[in-house]
């Protein structure tokens, strides 16, 4: 994957509601059952927006007015559970391309910052804020600022945050580690040979 | 040196530089993989055209996708049947071992490792797969990763991370007659809360650790995800020492009394620093089942649901959202909820004690005709000691049925899941909606001796009033 600088995110978002939004409803396990992520976006959130006749549920991401968002606004501790990364992967193949939530699951968000897809945190009170100004106008136009840490829509803004090492990798178009990990290969035979397992 | 404690001293001991954004890349002692999260990893490995770095270090099985009622293959799953043959491609063409079905070997990557003795204190271990704090109860650091991070320890033994906090949990003084570790994980998981553990590792303590076997100790660990913390971990003892002795991968006789000190020497220093310390006691943790949608909603066994209007704004509608999904009543007791399924396994409790434990409580007992009973054990090798013991007996004779080795119907990528809204007492990890197969599923996390006393009744009940023998 050839790496850019992930400076600013711009486009139109959408509201996810709820807190704690596990992996499991993100992708659901029976669509894991493939060799590679292509077809993955698809399901993005399957059993959320589709009744089990396959049906759509009124849902946020079954709205024509929000179709084509690459923002995507949540509740708290977003990406609980699995660290299947088939669940960033799904919302990248989905048009994903950064994340706002309260907070996020740990091993979610580095599994989001190395396919670089930034995931910053807002306050309650802020976001609320941002999904009022998209539900009024879902045409807004929203950004992800990670220079200035703020998230940008119309003539208002409010702060974000994200982890600096996380901000730096994506900054610096350095979110996908293996080259520099491979390069660290002689010191990697080091430290292999200085430990005995038994 | 100042005193430090376990997860500072290994850190150290496996950093292997800083990075550019200031991560530390770390070695990887031990890599576990399973056919779910591996594929993509050696895709992106044959593009570029890279060797797996140490295949010496890593080791496969498959566990999720396995049915547990169908020996033969090609499985009657057409994509369960692909994922395993890429995964034996996989291993032969990168030279990495693989307990295959046909090895007596297989089983869930977390009962696997620690029986054969690949998990050992001190060690750095990682898999795709967020369970991986089980091997925790070693005094290992073991980090659940994602399929790109499967592929950075394919091609290098490192991984790129920042250094967690330190929580130290202390369990003091006794646990009930009927309290068990997976009682005591969801009381700290309730405790705590879901994402109370966001950036640190569980370090866990006191008299109630100092007393467990090692399997109710990587019970615990098992779920320390559930409570956020992507690591958690004991400190290694005579408890750990005994049960590697003689495992396959363990030091050998030679090498052994040597391997004992150097993993004694990994505990925590007296007096190390942690950066947050929790006291909890054993005598207040009951016999505890979730009653929601995620495994930090849970009550006591005699205690009542919530009601939405009575608790914290902030909860309110994830609250009713759980009601809502669990068909329950705000303020009804816990006990009594009917129940249409029982699963017994998992890489939570599935292990020979799980099933012992269970075996000996329902002699004499007969799982209710209405209710489909199952046992997975948690490898071929739990499944041969079972079976050795008679227990595959006791079970069949009580009603459940007795299958092969595998995930199961933890997350129902095989054939095992539940159909419709039907409710599942459930020895698992995880009670997302959706979590056992079904949209509209419902799970009920607890003791296998517990689902053992739902599957008897019908109901979700107290398996002390039970099992009174």
């Amino acid at each position: 994957m050839s790496m850019q600088n992930v400076t600013h995110i711009t486009g139109r978002a959408v509201y996810v509601p709820g807190d704690d939004v596990d992996t499991d409803r993100i992708i659901p396990a029976r669509f894991m059952k493939c060799i590679t992520f292509d077809g993955l976006g698809e399901y993005l959130f399957h059993d959320v927006r589709f009744e089990k006749d396959g049906s759509r549920k009124e849902h946020n991401l079954n709205d024509s007015r929000f179709e084509g968002a690459s923002i995507m606004v949540c509740g708290s501790n977003f990406g609980c559970g699995s660290s299947r990364e088939h669940a960033p992967q799904s919302l990248y193949r989905a048009g994903f391309r950064g994340l706002v939530a309260g907070n996020f699951a740990e091993i979610f968000f580095g599994n989001s910052t190395s396919l670089g897809i930034p995931c910053v945190s807002a306050s309650k009170e802020d976001r609320d804020k941002l999904i009022a100004a998209v539900e009024a106008n879902p045409q807004l136009d929203v950004t992800i600022d990670l220079v200035d840490l703020k998230v940008r829509f119309g003539e208002d803004s409010i702060p974000c945050e994200i982890r600096e090492g996380a901000r730096d990798s994506l900054l610096n178009g350095r979110f996908d580690p293996l080259d520099e990990l491979l390069d660290g290969n002689e010191q990697v035979n080091a430290v292999a040979q200085r430990l005995s397992y038994g | 040196m100042n005193p430090r404690n376990l997860f500072e001293k290994v850190w150290d001991d496996h950093a292997v530089r800083e990075l550019a954004n200031g991560q530390t890349q770390l070695f990887i002692a031990t890599h576990l993989i399973h056919e779910v999260t591996s594929p993509q990893a050696f895709g992106m490995l044959r593009e570029r055209n890279l060797p797996v770095r140490y295949p010496e270090r890593t080791f496969a099985t498959v566990d999720h996708i396995v049915p547990t009622d169908e020996a033969s293959e090609p499985y009657s799953d057409p994509l369960a049947d692909a994922m395993i043959k890429e995964l034996r491609r996989n291993c032969e063409d990168f030279q990495v071992t693989f307990f295959d079905v046909d090895t007596g070997k297989q089983g869930i990557i977390h009962v696997v490792g620690p029986e054969q003795g690949l998990t050992q204190p001190g060690m750095t271990i990682a898999c795709g797969d967020s369970h991986t704090s089980t091997h925790g109860a070693f005094g290992a650091v073991a980090f659940g990763v994602g399929t790109s991070q499967v592929r950075d320890l394919l091609a290098t033994q490192t991984m790129a991370l920042n250094k967690l906090k330190v929580r130290r949990i202390n369990v003091d003084g006794q646990l009930g007659p009927g309290v068990y570790a997976k009682d005591v994980i969801l009381h700290i998981i309730r405790t705590l809360g879901v994402n109370g553990g966001t950036g640190f590792a569980y370090e866990y303590g006191g008299d109630v650790f100092d007393n467990f076997s090692m399997e109710e100790r990587m019970t615990v660990c098992n779920m320390s995800i559930e409570g956020g913390a992507r690591v958690g971990y004991v400190n290694p003892d005579e408890t750990t020492f005994d049960y590697l002795k003689g495992r396959s991968y363990a030091p050998g006789h030679d090498l052994w009394d040597q391997a004992v000190e150097r993993w004694q020497a990994y505990a925590s220093d007296p007096g190390c620093g942690y950066d947050d310390v929790v006291l909890l006691r054993g005598e207040d943790v009951p016999p505890t089942v979730t009653w929601g949608i995620n495994p930090g909603q849970a009550v006591g066994i005699n205690e009542t649901l919530p009601v939405p209007t009575e608790v914290d704004e902030g909860e309110r509608a994830g609250v009713e959202e759980a009601l809502e999904h669990m068909q329950l009543k705000a303020g009804a007791p816990v006990k009594g909820t009917k129940v249409d399924v029982a699963f017994i396994g998992s890489c939570t409790n599935s292990r020979i004690s799980d099933l012992e434990e269970v075996a000996k409580r329902i002699k004499g007992h007969k799982v209710r005709e209405d209710v489909k009973a199952i046992v997975v054990p948690g490898s071929q090798v739990v499944s041969l000691i079972a079976e050795e013991e008679g227990l595959h007996e006791v079970f069949i004779e009580a009603g459940f049925e007795w299958r092969a080795a595998g995930c199961s119907m933890c997350l129902a990528m095989n054939p095992d899941k539940l159909v419709d809204d039907e409710l599942c007492a459930s020895s698992s990890n995880r009670n997302f909606k959706g979590r056992q197969g079904s949209p509209t599923g419902r799970t009920m996390l607890m003791s296998p001796v517990m689902v053992a006393a739902a599957a008897v009744t019908g109901e979700v009940s107290d398996a002390r009033e039970v099992f009174t023998k």
